[in-house]
């Protein structure tokens, strides 16, 4: 099959997941008796003219599956509605939306760029000092719980003074010049960086392990080893490709993972990410918000999924769905 | 079965995991038994008290009978700082089996204590939280909620699973495309976004029993739909085998043929599967607890006692408090290791060994 036409078949089925999502979206939430607006009636600075637009938008007066298509439509057409604070909600989570990409996507390059290496180095030492000390390393890593390990890292920074104390920019980041401001912000990402990096380095470098330790047993290295190539060679030509390969299917699911997992690491570094923001408005029972950030995550997910499909296909020419 | 408990037992690593969980999980079956105070007991006058010191060797450096000195909070005007001292004038005399508050036990009344502190002595082995509760004690409580509730979620969502994977198997057709796209987009929402809103939308006012038992079933959301993906794939390889084509031949429904004559072949992957899933759903309590919408207070869980550690002057001065996330962590990484050990001995071909 073409790539395009692969493309193409992908997106189509990732339409009716999408669909669902969004009727788990609106009715589990609208589920629980409160009244949608209660938060925007509450807040003097909202204008009548919004409370009565939102009204309209969201169709209260109406049966509930004709406010689900409506509240649907408006999604669509990027009309999000408005929070409690009286901000649009869209606003809010563009600016969340990309906090939160920025840190995964870093704490991604990190996993890859570490564990992959390690994971070949343990291979390679199969059942040798290495190997063992990065087996116990990688368990001590998974088990340990991630906003636990945010406290601990809260604790050290507070003693030490050598990183942020939570946050992602520093008071006095409006006076600053590019430069320093990408600086700040990259110092802001250590900390939660090393807290969701451990958790996935530990995961992905065993695979990564695991991968080769199976390739290096197959017949076609065992054949390139005999026909008398430079086992450095073997291992960099032939069986590291095929090693990798099924790890891209993981990247989908790590990208899951981070996105739940990162909701907990936001909260305790107080970082503006799309996972405070959610716990936040479920706090706040702002129901604008939860509903579009429920559906704004979930979204993220499946082009996530999508993405690593694609570039699966890429790389393995084979993959069929 | 008998063979790989004993495999198991041979793994060295895994032996200490299993004595680490056996541990754990006495120690909360006991827990009224171990605990030095009861589950209501506060005392304003001790908030955040540090633990208490147990001496075995008298000022004048004699051996004695392991003893205590109470703790006095003051308060100082001048730097507005609580401090607390220890009150020398009187030694209190730790006492081993000893009697105390009543609590029932498999039905029995009882007020034995393995471990207890003279009249009018305080003895808090791991201080004190800004209630003046015994962290000791409320460790035990908190882990029967928190060692449990995980595996309560499993029993619910693994059944599920198991079932929904199989019939959307066999069926296939229609009905497979259906269910596996609704179980994708379950899958498609974050599993810890949808969890804090479920939890959010329960009703207020609810007894603990009962947000107890509904944070069971929200948890158990959480992991039943990638499980049944997963065994909806071993159910097509299986359902074209000779058995199955027999059984269908002689007449058997549709649902024995699932139940009976599919699903146990998939149970070697169950097994791995459960015991590689117990630590995701403590994991996910605790965090539940931890911002606040799982177990509540006055209940102990370890999350909701981890709570106390967001704030800094707390995990600065007052390090016993962080004590439930390493029992998280050390329960988490015992469930880790012996699933792992499992895994490669029912999976022989999994090179994810050491």
């Amino acid at each position: 099959m073409p790539l395009s036409k692969f493309i193409f078949k992908r997106i189509i089925q990732a339409i009716p997941i999408l669909f669902i999502v969004s009727l788990i979206s609106f009715f589990l939430i609208r589920m629980s008796p409160v009244d949608p607006l209660a938060e925007l009636r509450l807040n003097p600075s909202i204008s009548k003219q919004t409370l009565e637009y939102e009204q309209k938008r969201l169709g209260l007066d109406k049966p509930i599956y004709v406010q689900y298509f409506l509240w649907a439509k408006s999604f669509i057409q990027g009309d999000l509605g408005t929070c409690s604070t009286g901000e649009r909600v869209i606003d809010k989570i563009k600016e969340r939306t990309l906090n939160t990409l920025l840190l995964s996507l870093n704490v991604i390059f990190w996993t890859w760029a570490i564990g992959i290496p390690i994971g070949i180095i343990a291979a390679l030492n199969y059942r040798k000092a290495f190997d063992r000390i990065l087996t116990i390393l990688s368990s001590i890593g998974m088990a340990i719980p991630s906003f636990f390990f945010a406290i601990l890292l809260l604790i050290f920074a507070q003693k030490t003074g050598l990183f942020p104390i939570g946050g992602l920019t520093s008071f006095d980041f409006q006076n600053m010049t590019i430069f320093e401001k990408i600086l700040d912000i990259m110092h802001h990402l250590i900390l939660p960086t090393i807290v969701l990096a451990t958790i996935s380095l530990a995961s992905l470098s065993r695979q990564m392990r695991a991968n080769l330790l199976d390739v290096l047993d197959s017949d076609y290295v065992k054949f390139a080893k005999t026909k008398g190539l430079s086992p450095f060679k073997v291992i960099f030509k032939h069986a590291l490709r095929n090693a990798i390969n099924p790890l891209i299917t993981l990247l989908g699911f790590e990208f899951a993972g981070l996105l739940s997992g990162a909701a907990l690491t936001e909260y305790v570094f107080q970082y503006p990410g799309l996972g405070r923001l959610i716990l936040e408005a479920v706090m706040k029972s702002d129901i604008n918000l939860v509903m579009a950030s429920l559906m704004i995550g979930s979204t993220m997910l499946v082009l996530g999924n999508l993405l690593s499909d694609i570039m699966l296909k890429i790389t393995d020419p084979r993959v069929r769905i | 079965m008998k063979e790989t408990f004993r495999e198991l037992l041979k793994d060295k690593i895994s032996l200490i995991a299993l004595i680490v969980l056996i541990g754990l999980y006495t120690a909360i079956f006991l827990a009224n038994f171990i605990a030095i105070y009861d589950k209501d007991f506060a005392s304003r006058k001790m908030s955040y008290a540090p633990p208490s010191n147990i001496y075995w060797i008298t000022p004048d450096g004699k051996f004695s009978k392991p003893y205590t000195y109470n703790q006095i909070r003051e308060f100082n005007p001048n730097t507005l700082e609580t401090t607390f001292k220890q009150d020398r004038s009187k030694k209190y005399y730790l006492k081993f089996f000893t009697e105390g508050f009543e609590y029932k036990f498999l039905g029995l009344k009882l007020h034995h204590h393995l471990l207890g502190v003279e009249e009018g002595g305080n003895l808090f082995l791991l201080g004190c939280d800004i209630n003046g509760r015994d962290n000791f004690s409320r460790l035990l409580y908190g882990g029967q909620i928190s060692l449990t509730i995980g595996f309560l979620a499993l029993f619910i969502s693994f059944p599920i699973g198991l079932l929904y994977g199989g019939i959307s198997g066999y069926l296939g057709g229609k009905t497979d495309i259906i269910m596996m796209r609704i179980a994708e987009a379950i899958m498609s929402v974050p599993s810890f976004y949808l969890l804090i809103i479920l939890a959010a939308i329960l009703p207020s006012g609810m007894t603990s029993g009962q947000r107890f038992m509904l944070i069971t079933i929200i948890l158990s959301f959480i992991g039943w739909a990638g499980f049944a993906r997963v065994v909806r794939g071993m159910v097509l390889s299986i359902k074209s085998q000779d058995y199955v084509t027999s059984a269908q031949a002689i007449g058997a429904s549709k649902l024995r043929i699932i139940l009976k004559h599919i699903l146990p072949q998939t149970s070697s992957y169950v097994i791995i599967a459960i015991t590689l899933s117990v630590p995701s759903y403590i994991l996910a309590e605790s965090g539940l607890s931890f911002i606040g919408l799982g177990i509540q207070q006055p209940d102990a869980s370890w999350g909701n006692m981890l709570k106390e550690a967001q704030e800094f002057a707390n995990i600065l001065y007052r390090p016993w408090l962080l004590t439930p996330g390493f029992l998280i962590f050390v329960a988490v990484l015992s469930f880790n290791l012996i699933g792992d050990t499992i895994r490669d001995i029912l999976d022989p071909k999994s090179k994810l060994k050491i």
